[in-house]
């Protein structure tokens, strides 16, 4: 088999686990004490891509669109074995805002484009199935869609031979294989594999390497945002049932009382 | 605004999930806030025909069965492609699922041929100039007002949301519709299913026995197990045990894992960060088992036991092994 070349969309988010604050009129995120972190499904893809190529050969790039800070993401994939980064970027873009699906995803097949009519098509495209903290579940799609290429999303499984990827999508009871012909596009889930840490070759490569900047522009698309609440707290009364392991009849009874013993 | 309200109906090879008709409890919404004038349930693949006869009760006046020789399992390209044929043969005012795994990937799909804007997994929505709604972010921990312009709204709402139950209406009005699929469209159909647990399900199961950091181990998983077992329950836990390797992804239960609503929530040494919280927060009932009555976990759960979950689980094994031997 030829060599690969892999390409994979990540978005810088802020870390997940952080306790997300608004600002006062709402109209956004407070990013003042946040620290970023690449969304986790697309860390995992980040991890698929570098093992695949370990696997077959050839190399991948890293794409961002996002605030000039974003570079930090594109640097840290860089540090755990991606070969080469791409930021694509505009004025109007802060950290810990970002464009609306659609016009990240034309902004995305366009830069796309670019590079594929440069140094040719990539065999094989990542994005997460939907980013941590806008969760549109749309941006990969409308990419696929616009370059004329299959995409199937929820992926946690990647194999590839003989210009065919197959894919496992985990289901209720197990999971659903695809096979897609190459060139083809996959939204992959965190579980796809374990992503690796940075080594210290790693480190240094990514502070040398040289990220291409392309500038993006905005078309916005018919969803706007206008606000932000937090989601309202949980006000429960908790009863409890007792201390340590003498609790275990008081626990029993509630099994039962609940119909489930 | 009058007209027809789609609703894709998901099944899988003819068989509705728990969630598929919360998309119809969005398309009520609708109805209700002034959006659209009737319902119409479609329902891809021959395999699905059964259930054009269940959607009458939940609100569609009208159910198409879409036929075509490709549409013989899931498909996305082709599910979309059918939906936004639909769109223009139909000039629907909204077309809504529920936001599912497959739900918001079709629409996905739709949305992107049909150049239309899609707001996933919305929970409210308010008509006016345009059409105002929330949706949620972060998984459900952030909710975010949105406008959306566009000439057919595309929604899809946010699971265990809306409701499912059936409405009370009639019968629907069958029609068969074969639509012409690229060919290009079935490319992405499933090919072939792997089963690794048959019967219950993390999804499926009325008890769920769930683990944290506080279990320490992937050997600390064995009275989780037991219990579960026990009740015949499923195992779950939270994102720090799936990136310590001690359980399978498949178990992982939250923003970037699954989303559950099962009759009981056992959670076990799971300190209850919003992302762990968002998917299980739709359970019926929480226990939390914890050391630390500080955890936030402790805090939401309805009912909480304090202590090393190490001694309790075997204990409460014990317990219910010794009343079903008297019973």
């Amino acid at each position: 088999m030829t060599e690969l070349r892999i390409l994979v969309c990540v978005k810088r988010v802020p870390a997940p686990g952080a306790r997300i604050t608004l600002t006062a009129d709402r109209q956004s995120i407070d990013s003042k004490n946040l620290g970023f972190a690449t969304s986790p499904h697309e860390e995992c893809a980040v991890e698929g891509a570098i093992q695949l190529v370990e696997m077959h050969g050839g190399s991948a790039t890293v794409l961002t669109l996002g605030a000039a800070e974003a570079d930090e993401q594109l640097r840290y994939a860089v540090s755990v074995g991606i070969n080469a980064a791409v930021h694509v970027t505009h004025a109007g873009l802060t950290d810990g805002t970002d464009f609306d699906a659609q016009a990240t995803a034309r902004a995305l097949t366009s830069a796309i484009a670019s590079l594929e009519a440069a140094g040719g098509a990539f065999d094989l495209i990542l994005f997460g199935n939907e980013s941590a903290d806008s969760g549109g579940f749309q941006v990969g799609v409308r990419v696929a869609r616009t370059l004329g290429r299959a995409i199937v999303n929820g992926i946690k499984h990647i194999e590839i031979s003989d210009g065919v990827v197959t894919a496992r999508r985990e289901s209720a009871e197990g999971f659903e294989v695809y096979q897609l012909p190459l060139p083809a596009m996959l939204g992959v889930k965190e579980g796809l594999n374990l992503p690796r840490y940075p080594t210290l070759p790693g480190r240094l490569k990514s502070k040398k390497v040289e990220v291409l900047v392309v500038g993006a522009d905005r078309a916005n698309g018919g969803l706007t945002t206008f606000g932000f609440d937090n989601a309202a707290e949980v006000v429960v009364q908790t009863t409890m049932l007792g201390k340590g392991p003498e609790a275990a009849p008081a626990i029993v009874d509630l099994l039962e009382e609940l119909g489930l013993l | 605004m009058s007209g027809e309200i789609l609703v894709v109906v998901e099944h899988d090879r003819g068989v509705a999930l728990d969630t598929s008709y919360q998309a119809f409890g969005l398309a009520r919404t609708l109805l209700a806030a002034g959006v659209g004038s009737s319902i119409t349930a479609v329902v891809i693949g021959a395999d699905g025909d059964s259930l054009a006869d269940e959607v009458g009760a939940h609100g569609a006046a009208l159910a198409l069965r879409v036929h075509h020789s490709e549409l013989s399992d899931y498909a996305p390209e082709a599910w979309g492609d059918v939906v936004a044929e639909l769109i223009v043969s139909r000039s629907p005012v909204a077309v809504v699922a529920t936001g599912t795994d497959r739900g918001n990937e079709v629409l996905a799909h739709t949305s992107a041929i049909a150049d239309l804007p899609f707001a996933a997994n919305v929970i409210a929505v308010s008509a006016g100039d345009g059409l105002s709604l929330t949706r949620v972010r972060w998984g459900g921990s952030l909710l975010e007002q949105a406008h959306l312009d566009a000439a057919v709204f595309v929604l899809s709402a946010a699971t265990h949301s809306f409701s499912a139950e059936p409405s009370g209406g009639g019968d629907a009005a069958i029609e068969v519709i074969e639509p012409a699929l690229a060919a290009t469209a079935s490319r992405t159909r499933i090919v072939d299913r792997v089963t690794l647990a048959a019967g219950v399900t993390l999804t499926t199961a009325a008890v769920v026995v769930s683990g944290g950091r506080g279990v320490g181990s992937a050997d600390g998983f064995a009275p989780l197990i037991e219990l579960a077992d026990l009740l015949s329950g499923a195992v779950g836990c939270s994102r720090v045990v799936t990136n310590n390797g001690w359980r399978p992804h498949s178990d992982q239960v939250g923003q970037t894992g699954k989303r559950i609503a099962p009759e009981l929530y056992i959670a076990c040494g799971i300190s209850g960060a919003i992302q762990h919280w968002v998917g299980m927060m739709a359970s019926k009932h929480v226990l939390a088992i914890n050391t630390d009555n500080e955890a936030n976990m402790v805090g939401k759960a309805e009912y909480a036991v304090i202590g090393d979950l190490h001694q309790i689980l075997p204990a409460v094994s014990e317990e219910i092994r010794r009343r079903r031997a008297t019973a």
